[in-house]
């Protein structure tokens, strides 16, 4: 493993004039890439200009050296403007992160950093597949050897349910059993560049919210070398990488939205204020009570970023795969994608028909759409299935 | 206890362990191939069928596993099971 190197304070990269500039432009085309369901490609070039693609390389390989609180704090910036951008900078810096944490000594994927530092290449991921009922942690597909090569290459072809950006990501890491023989359960992860596959898109991406985010299913075929397959079991990067750092950097797309929502329903509140000066609305009393749910949603979000800072890069690695800590994980997932929503609702609640309508500085229709995504990507039922299953042996608190 | 009794308690541990593997880990066929250092997860063994393996092994030697313990590499063959138990009887006693 190598360890990035903090070398950048936060302040310097998410306070960077590149990136304040990207944050800018992806509220800019906001409301089209929703309206449109359409990629924000202004946005992700303007993330290229800040090289943030490539924060989370270690400085060794010419990046950054991010840690995980600020990849964070950029995808809440971006999420409160866009929700559609800071999804897609947070699925990719978990590409990112699961490349750098689990590539051993692997040259091939060396090289490959330092190709995402100079080329800022965008990383799609192929977790999911049709067949397996939503279950990331089982494929169908598998890595097959190519006959007639000198046992240096492999092939693969896998129907994803969902790819995200599929349609304009450089690279895509799929998840496959690493084996025709192999059990359901024993995968690996393998990146391939879409410019060597082939990859179909199965099904349109017409969706209540995170539209931008243009995520249909494919079907991809490619052929590539036994290299570009990571050199760790899927389950080892799943419990120490994929799934903490997803569910770290999702909830902070989701406290984004839902801070988005609680500003607008605060300027609603005080141009109320204004009407009337001298007497408080009614509705403050409301957004009182949103003030201190955030608080909440806040302090849960930064304490579970805190917690995997503290255990990702020490000796205590070997905690993240623990029962206690899958358990946590879970939680988090499950309780800011619920507290997104229920803040989202609430800001609605204090804009009334302002919020309801599309447009103007009080509408937090989007926000409450974007959130709802958020109980369904790794469907919250499924987590609660797996921890009302670990909870059967861990004993909190013990 | 002597290195040679010591042995045979380490080979009657396994014994039980590959029982209860076979009764719980939910590997069908796939146990027949199992042997003590066989990665049982590669071999097939679910995340849901790991906890019920976790609970019969707590249940067949007494004892609970404490927070730490309860990881996948702890359960990952019988030989690290084995490890474990032995290091949780050796602090009871």
């Amino acid at each position: 493993m190598s360890t990035p190197l903090r070398a950048i304070e936060l302040p310097e990269l998410a306070a960077s004039k590149a990136f304040r500039q990207a944050v800018d432009i992806a509220a800019e085309h906001a409301e089209d890439v929703d309206r449109q369901g359409r990629f924000p490609s202004e946005a992700v070039a303007a993330l290229r200009s800040a090289d943030a693609l490539s924060w989370g390389v270690p400085l060794e390989y010419g990046g950054a050296g991010a840690g995980i609180d600020d990849l964070a704090e950029a995808t809440f910036e971006l999420a409160r403007r866009c929700a559609a951008t800071g999804m897609i900078f947070a699925m990719h810096q978990i590409q990112v992160a699961s490349i750098v944490r689990h590539m051993a000594d692997s040259l091939w994927f060396r090289n490959y950093l330092k190709r995402v530092v100079r080329e800022q290449r965008l990383i799609a991921s192929a977790t999911s597949e049709v067949g397996v009922g939503g279950d990331m942690r089982r494929s169908i597909a598998a890595v097959t050897p190519v006959s007639n090569s000198a046992g240096d290459m492999v092939q693969f072809e896998k129907r994803a349910s969902t790819i995200s950006y599929g349609a304009y990501a450089d690279d895509l890491l799929t998840t496959l059993r690493s084996s025709p023989a192999a059990d359901s359960g024993d995968q690996v992860l393998v990146l391939t560049h879409f410019a060597d596959m082939e990859a179909k898109p199965s099904g349109a991406w017409d969706t209540l919210g995170m539209r931008g985010t243009c995520s249909p299913g494919f079907v991809v075929r490619a052929t590539c070398l036994t290299d570009q397959i990571l050199p760790a079991s899927f389950s080892s990067i799943a419990a120490e990488t994929m799934v903490p750092v997803s569910h770290i950097l999702w909830a902070h797309v989701w406290l984004g939205i839902a801070t988005d929502a609680f500003s607008r329903a605060q300027s609603f509140v005080r141009a109320q204020a204004r009407q009337n000066p001298g007497t408080t609305p009614p509705t403050a009393l409301r957004l009182s009570e949103l003030s201190s749910r955030m608080a909440e949603f806040r302090a849960l979000v930064h304490a579970a970023t805190q917690e995997y800072a503290s255990l990702a890069d020490s000796e205590r690695r070997a905690a993240l795969s623990t029962i206690g800590y899958a358990v946590r994980i879970n939680n988090l997932k499950i309780a800011a994608s619920e507290a997104a929503v229920e803040a989202c609702q609430s800001a609605l609640g204090i804009c009334g028909f302002a919020g309801y309508g599309n447009a103007g500085p009080y509408s937090v229709g989007r926000q409450l759409r974007d959130a709802h995504s958020a109980a369904l990507m790794i469907a919250n039922d499924r987590l609660h299935a797996t921890n009302a299953a670990l909870l059967l042996v861990y004993r909190e608190g013990k | 206890m002597s290195p040679t009794e010591s042995r045979a308690v380490q080979s009657q541990t396994k014994e039980r362990i590959r029982h209860i593997v076979r009764e719980h880990a939910g590997l069908g066929n796939a146990f027949d191939t199992v042997d003590s250092s066989t990665d049982l997860y590669r071999a097939g063994m679910t995340s849901y069928a790991s906890v019920v393996l976790m609970i019969a092994l707590e249940n067949e030697f007494d004892l609970e596993f404490p927070d730490a313990m309860l990881s996948r590499n702890v359960f990952a063959s019988v030989d690290s099971i084995a490890t474990a138990i032995e290091s949780l009887q050796q602090v009871e006693q």
